[in-house]
């Protein structure tokens, strides 16, 4: 197992670096720079700011003093916001992000596992195909149509919930959370469907039927085990997901996350900001996606025997 | 099927479940119950909380004397030799006050750090005489060697400063920023004493007071800076909550990164008698509709902007918010003259006088700008720019036939180039329309990512290019020094040398204010002779302002003095007026 791991995390190495490597060009080839403004900046403060950011070494120079940076886990100081460094505003970021995500995924877990044991209680009748149309539903609406209805209804009719803000009225966080989850739920509901539908027609099942027990602890306790594992597998790269792609969100109710630096840096051309987000966020992806296939290993134990034998699943 | 006995029943479902006894099964089912109240009470405090609300921020805050205020944008930072912008402006100064400041009412100078100032006979020496009460938040003196050291720091060449220009009318203050010059003990500004400031300006310049309320001419404490690393180094700390010493009415208390910032009234500030506020809440709004909003449920008292599409429905209210004023910005379409057919004087004239700006104005701006028709807006100091042309379609038509294109015959086509937003792209859709239906021309149109559109601006490469202007002072120099012909922001090929001459040193060397005027009325009629721009509107001001909030009067700046602000909780109608301060 523990060779697996090693063998995984060194092929995550060039592929990081290749990462960096291109998104390290590829901004450079963009126009326009970070210290063009809309009033012409003086030739002699534009060359100030290029030897304060080390703009003014060669390419490749710039390229490998980045590198250095980097491998101290320095990812340099903003454009945009002179006087923070990426770091910080990442760590800033991440903590709203990750909360948003995790409450997202807790409320796209909760609603999409009973919609998708309900469901798989009655296949094919109406108990099934009503929550299974929404989760259809759930799946094909974006969030940047989802937001908006809810803050219409919600905020703006009812006046029930606060519409923008994180952290600074009570309640405001309700909304986005759910935003976000949304897709997640439908997602969750499909698979908690059809993962209960498999454990439900199990032997296992028939006997407890069998020895007279009543219907909710048939499906709350023995089924449930086993019918929520596709769903447990499916987390994990759901939440490197929803770090990753929470923009939309954060950007219809302002909150101060992760995904709204990212976007905000590639408008600014804030360099160092769109490499260390980059970075970040893929480093993260990386280490989910590992995360996951060793749960998944440990679980399955058709996987776990190739680990020990040192194949790759 | 063969009978299982019970024990061997229980070993094979064991395998499943196990068997529980009567005891445990009631520790579980206490345990259920106990979840299951938990989640419910969880529950029903979520729903409560959150339909309770409880006191909105305005409320509270006309309570404890704070104001909650939508600042447009997460500031950069908060070095006043570093950042730019108008959010930054906002904070900077609560934090920090200039030797003078702008009257919010008047935009007239008036006492801010210096208690009072004295101009030499040729005006070209101020003295300011340093406040003895002015304090920094720690308690140590303000003094003029504090501004000494500050405007070395604001224009010294490793800075970066980009405002450094600001203080460029000072004795070779351009030379010291530009590396011409290493010794800073040759600039024009001295302190004989800690309490005089003497200033030397290479000519007299009017609007040179205005400029000491922009924040790149504030002073900034030297032992802080010094104490967090080097003087021109952009990166350091000293600006964070805990380390900052600043000047102004208000202090830092905290900032949350894209959340809010929260000042509180300084004690050490020398008028804190005449501070109404207790408090001030900066927000990051840089989601308009999403501010609008905010504003609606009592979140904020002020806003920084409003939709456009909201606007009608707020004019249409009783009692509205909404606060509209001319805003000392043009905004305009640059014409690249090195380009064919612009190169021709009477093509660029013709495309000035199709447009119908009058409507433009009423129609996609909902009635919430003011048409222009020259560069400078009208009454920036009493200053009235010169108006050439008319919207007059038939006279367009003609100059165009003229110039070889009769009824749009001929026509080489031309594209509009704006930056990405929906405001640019209705107006650059209505000009289209307009230039076609009056010059019967085919117009394209194409929006660029906005540095995308920045570098195409700067290399000129476009024919017609959308543009705005916002006023740094009062006065019309600030708007004719754009098109000087080496001008950063020129952008068109404009290059007359009289209109250089007439800017650069005739409009200085006037007498009085008259003389002055009308070489810029001069210099701006041979401006828009020659037709390098289309002016279309001047900016407004547009805010919703709630009836509780006192003291920020519309003005040509958008100027706010939070000094002069305060909070009335008992008024409920913006028509009525704010009882005096009772201080």
């Amino acid at each position: 197992m523990s060779r697996f791991i090693a063998l995984r995390l060194l092929q995550a190495i060039p592929v990081i670096l290749a990462v960096i490597t291109v998104t390290f060009f590829l901004v450079r080839v963009a126009p326009g720079g970070p210290f063009d403004s809309e009033k012409a900046v003086l030739p002699e403060v534009k060359a100030a700011l290029e030897a304060q950011y080390k703009l003014d070494l060669p390419l490749f120079q710039q390229y490998t003093a980045y590198l250095g940076d980097l491998a101290e886990g320095d990812f340099g100081p903003s454009f945009k916001y002179p006087g923070r460094s990426v770091n910080e505003l990442i760590e800033a970021g991440l903590l709203v992000t990750a909360e948003l995500g995790l409450y997202a995924l807790l409320i796209a877990t909760l609603i999409g596992g009973l919609a998708g044991i309900f469901a798989s209680l009655k296949p094919n009748s109406a108990q099934d195909y009503i929550p299974m149309s929404l989760a259809m539903i759930g799946i094909c609406m974006p969030t940047f149509l989802l937001g908006p209805l809810l803050v219409l209804i919600f905020g703006i009719e009812l006046e029930w919930l606060p519409v923008t803000g994180w952290g600074d009225i009570p309640g405001d966080k309700i909304l986005p959370s759910i935003t976000l989850g949304a897709a997640y739920a439908a997602y969750i509901a499909r698979l908690s469907r059809a993962g209960m539908l498999e454990v439900l027609s199990q032997d296992y099942i028939r006997t407890a039927r069998a020895k007279g027990l009543p219907e909710h602890r048939v499906v709350l306790k023995h089924a449930l085990r086993g019918g929520l594992l596709p769903v447990i597998a499916f987390l994990g790269p759901a939440f490197a997901g929803l770090l990753a792609g929470s923009f939309v969100v954060e950007t219809l109710f302002q909150i101060p996350g992760l995904g709204r630096f990212y976007v905000q840096a590639a408008f600014n051309r804030d360099y160092t900001m769109i490499l260390g987000t980059t970075v970040f966020l893929s480093t993260l992806i990386v280490l989910f996606n590992l995360l996951s296939d060793i749960l998944a290993a440990s679980l399955n134990p058709r996987l776990r025997h190739q680990f020990h034998t040192g194949g790759m699943p | 099927m063969r009978r299982l006995s019970l024990t061997e029943f229980r070993r094979r479902a064991g395998l499943w479940f196990r068997l529980e006894s009567t005891q445990e099964r009631k520790r579980r089912r206490g345990f259920a119950r106990f979840t299951k109240a938990t989640c419910i009470g969880c529950l029903l405090t979520l729903v409560l909380a959150a339909c309770m609300g409880g006191e909105s921020n305005v409320e509270r805050g006309n309570r404890e004397g704070g104001l909650h205020y939508g600042n447009g944008a997460e500031p950069q930072g908060l070095d006043p030799h570093v950042v730019t912008g108008v959010p930054e402006n906002h904070l900077l100064r609560a934090l920090f006050e200039g030797l003078a400041v702008k009257n919010p009412y008047t935009l007239e100078s008036e006492p801010g750090v210096a208690e009072r100032w004295e101009f030499s006979e040729d005006r070209r020496v101020i003295t300011f005489f340093i406040n003895p009460e002015a304090r920094w938040s720690n308690g140590d003196p303000v003094t003029a060697d504090d501004y000494v050291w500050s405007w070395k720091r604001a224009l010294h060449p490793d800075m970066g400063n980009e405002y450094s220009y600001m203080l460029f009318p000072v004795v070779n203050a351009e030379a010291f920023a530009k590396r011409e010059l290493e010794d800073f003990s040759e600039v024009g500004v001295k302190a004989p004493d800690p309490s005089r400031l003497v200033v030397t300006l290479r000519e007299p310049t009017p609007y040179f007071l205005q400029l000491m309320d922009h924040y790149s001419t504030f002073a900034v404490h030297r032992p802080t800076i010094e104490k967090f690393g080097k003087a021109t180094d952009r990166f350091t700390k000293w600006t964070r909550v805990g380390n900052i010493v600043s000047n102004g009415p208000f202090e830092l208390e905290e900032w949350l990164l894209n959340r809010r910032i929260t000042m509180k009234k300084s004690d050490s500030y020398w008028n804190k008698d005449k501070v109404s506020l207790n408090k001030v809440v900066f927000y990051p709004t840089d989601n308009l509709v999403s501010e609008e909003r905010g504003f609606r449920a009592g979140q904020i008292h002020y806003t920084y902007e409003i939709p456009l599409a909201k606007i009608p429905i707020y004019q249409a209210m009783e009692d509205t918010p909404y606060v509209q004023a001319p805003w000392i910005g043009t905004y305009y379409y640059l014409l690249n003259t090195t380009r064919e057919p612009l190169t021709d004087p009477r093509v660029r004239r013709a495309l000035a006088m199709a447009l119908d700006r009058d409507t433009l104005a009423r129609t996609v701006m909902e009635g919430s700008v003011i048409p222009a028709y020259s560069i400078t807006p009208p009454n920036t100091l009493g200053y009235y720019p010169p108006k050439l042309f008319d919207y007059d379609p038939q006279g367009a038509r003609d100059l165009l036939a003229e110039a070889g294109f009769p009824n749009g015959e001929g026509w080489p086509g031309l594209e509009i180039t704006y930056n990405t937003l929906e405001s640019h792209r209705k107006i650059a859709v209505a000009v289209q329309q307009m230039w076609k239906d009056a010059l019967n021309i085919d117009i394209t149109i194409a929006n660029q990512e906005w540095k995308v559109y920045l570098d195409s601006v700067t290399t000129m490469n476009f024919d017609v290019a959308r543009r705005g202007w916002i006023g740094d002072y009062v006065d019309a120099n600030n708007f004719l020094d754009l098109f000087l012909e080496n001008g950063g922001n020129n952008n068109t090929g404009f290059a007359e040398a009289y209109y250089d001459e007439l800017i650069l040193n005739l409009a200085p060397q006037a007498k009085t204010r008259e003389e002055r005027y009308a070489r810029f009325f001069e210099a701006e009629t041979m401006l828009m002779e020659q037709t390098p721009i289309i002016p279309i509107y001047t900016y407004t001001s547009r805010h919703l302002i709630h009836p509780s909030v006192c003291g920020i009067p519309s003005n040509l700046m958008d100027s706010l003095n939070l000094r002069y602000v305060w909070l009335d909780a008992d008024r409920t109608s913006s028509s009525q007026p704010c009882e005096s301060q009772s201080l």
